[in-house]
């Protein structure tokens, strides 16, 4: 038996139609976004500004502090004129292919090094032990060792950095081996595949959720082996630059520096990221729901 | 019923020339827990599964019903017993067996197609034949137009479909199913029950069907085995005589289904309680 319906209620009130609201709300999210914008912009001449004002009115001491006319000049300096003798960008680059041979290394090793254990029990249970003791040092402390094997060029700062990368990856690749659904091996094994496709086609498709989790500790670690094989050491480099800054007191120039390893690690998280979600496309996105 | 036999390679009667599908011969299974304990989860257990034949086990949770399947798989040894796949003892996993689990058992990383494809490239089938053959098991089950889509933007009566593609894509003569509908919900357990059906009235595959659900058990199959509380063995079997092809909406709703279904719940309700008095006393 059916009911008899109150009289229908006015679909829209006035003005609140779909169009409407959802105008609303893309106003509402543009004007969040310029406020934000606002402050961040405030936040940043406030800070400047009053740094430089400070260090005009020498309320700070330029000697430690520096200021930003001064740390400008010193980057524009070394722009024109090179720094040490040598073009600035050399120096970048230099220290960046240092991190990148020694990332590139340091990342394939670290994941056959961690699947390999990983799937051999035996192995895994005996090596544990002194891969702890070897994992405790801290690894800066290998930079004047590899110095002295190496020599200053550019193959002691790329195992430095591939000692940092290796160390990381391998661990999480390990874990990622250990770790896989025991489910999806087992599927698969009765669908067919041999110990070596197993391997292949599910172990360490599965680790790799864990490698990805450390590809920007791991990339950010292979900048600072770099650069700390340059401190210890070295001909060129952005290491080399805060040295030879810090041997003269100049504190703008290695302010300079550590401006320029901002831009060079932004980048590299730039870049990281975009590879990152390029391959991350069959994971859900968080809060997502499916019905 | 004759599509069934027509199906199947041989003659199916149970005292025909031709050995059971699967045979579990007074099976024992003893295995040592983690914390160091010796755990008996099946004992003297015997069960037969002719070629073609649907067979149902239910028994209360965590009775031992998921270790016949690894016995049957080869992935777990009995401790004592024999178990038989047409007649010869289990030696490692046989490739003629197809496995449903519980869980999605699907590849994350791999989208839809290249999920049903998995069997065939293992079992090394050149690639353009493996996909053409995973294209219409995908149609078969429905789910065309979805190859590229990944698992996690599939439903979850999807995900099942998918995997039951990937199973299927294989031809097992022997089908293994582990509670593979307990995670759906009540109203895709049956859109999936009438998808089974149809693939294996086609396939005339042998099934060991494991569930907790007796109405899914006597919709399902020919031959529904009641397990006690664990350490488990064979309680009881019971011939399902109602005809095929069965229509999973609306079997449940006639006569003699609910008469069958009273009879083994009436049977299997004391084991239920038996089962959960156990786990709930303090060891």
């Amino acid at each position: 038996m059916s009911e008899t319906l109150a009289p229908p209620i006015p679909e829209f009130r006035p003005g609140t139609s779909d169009a409407e609201i959802e105008a609303a709300a893309a106003r509402a999210e543009r004007k969040r976004r310029l406020t934000v914008r606002f402050w961040q912009v405030l936040l940043l001449v406030v800070l400047l500004g009053g740094w430089e004002l400070l260090a005009r009115a020498k309320i700070i001491d330029v000697f430690f502090f520096s200021s930003p006319s001064a740390i400008a000049a010193r980057l524009y300096q070394w722009i024109t004129q090179g720094a040490d003798g040598t073009p600035l960008w050399f120096h970048v680059w230099v220290t960046i292919e240092e991190a990148l041979l020694g990332f590139f290394s340091g990342f394939i090793l670290g994941i056959l090094a961690g699947v390999a254990l990983g799937r051999n029990r035996m192995a895994s249970d005996v090596l544990t032990i002194y891969i702890k003791v070897f994992n405790s040092v801290p690894r800066v402390v290998l930079a004047p060792i590899f110095i002295l094997l190496f020599g200053l060029g550019l193959t002691s700062k790329v195992a430095l950095s591939f000692v940092m990368v290796f160390f990381i990856v391998f661990s999480n690749a390990f874990q990622g081996v250990r770790e896989a659904d025991r489910a999806l091996i087992a599927n698969a094994r009765i669908l067919g595949a041999s110990k070596w496709q197993l391997t292949r086609s599910v172990i360490v498709p599965s680790a790799m959720s864990w490698i990805f989790a450390s590809l920007h500790v791991s990339f950010g670690f292979a900048i600072v082996g770099a650069i700390v094989g340059e401190f210890v050491g070295a001909r060129h480099g952005i290491g080399v630059l805060i040295q030879i800054a810090g041997g003269a007191f100049d504190t703008a120039g290695m302010y300079a520096a550590i401006v320029i390893i901002m831009v060079v690690a932004l980048a590299a998280e730039y870049a990281v990221t975009i590879f990152e979600n390029r391959l991350a496309k069959w994971r859900p996105a968080p809060l997502a729901e499916t019905h | 019923m004759a599509d069934r036999n027509a199906a199947a390679p041989q003659t199916s009667t149970p005292s025909g020339a031709q050995a059971p599908a699967i045979e579990l011969i007074r099976v024992n299974r003893r295995f040592v827990t983690p914390d160091g304990k010796s755990m008996t989860a099946l004992r003297d257990f015997t069960m037969t599964v002719d070629d073609g034949e649907f067979v149902a086990v239910v028994g209360p949770t965590g009775c031992g019903k998921s270790t016949t399947l690894n016995l049957i798989t080869g992935l777990d040894k009995p401790s004592g017993g024999e178990v038989r796949l047409y007649g010869k003892p289990v030696d490692g996993i046989d490739s003629r067996i197809g496995f449903v689990f519980q869980t999605d058992a699907l590849f994350p990383w791999r989208n839809v197609v290249d999920n049903v494809v998995a069997g065939p490239l293992f079992r090394e089938k050149p690639r353009t034949e493996a996909y053409a053959l995973a294209r219409r098991w995908l149609a078969r089950v429905n789910l065309a137009g979805h190859e590229t889509k990944y698992p996690h933007q599939l439903s979850g009566g999807m995900r099942k479909r998918v995997a039951l593609a990937q199973t299927f894509i294989n031809e097992p003569r022997i089908l293994l199913m582990d509670e593979p509908f307990s995670a759906l919900d009540v109203q895709t357990r049956v859109l999936m029950h009438e998808a089974l059906l149809a693939l294996w009235t086609e396939s005339g595959a042998s099934v060991v069907f494991v569930t907790h659900d007796l109405e899914e058990a006597i919709t399902l199959a020919d031959k529904v085995y009641v397990l006690t509380a664990g350490p488990a063995t064979v309680k009881s079997v019971y011939r399902i005589e109602l005809p095929r092809p069965r229509v999973a909406a609306e079997i449940r709703y006639q006569q003699d289904f609910i008469a069958i279904s009273h009879t083994i719940w009436n049977d299997l309700r004391d084991e239920v309680m038996k089962g959960a008095a156990r786990s709930e006393a303090a060891v």
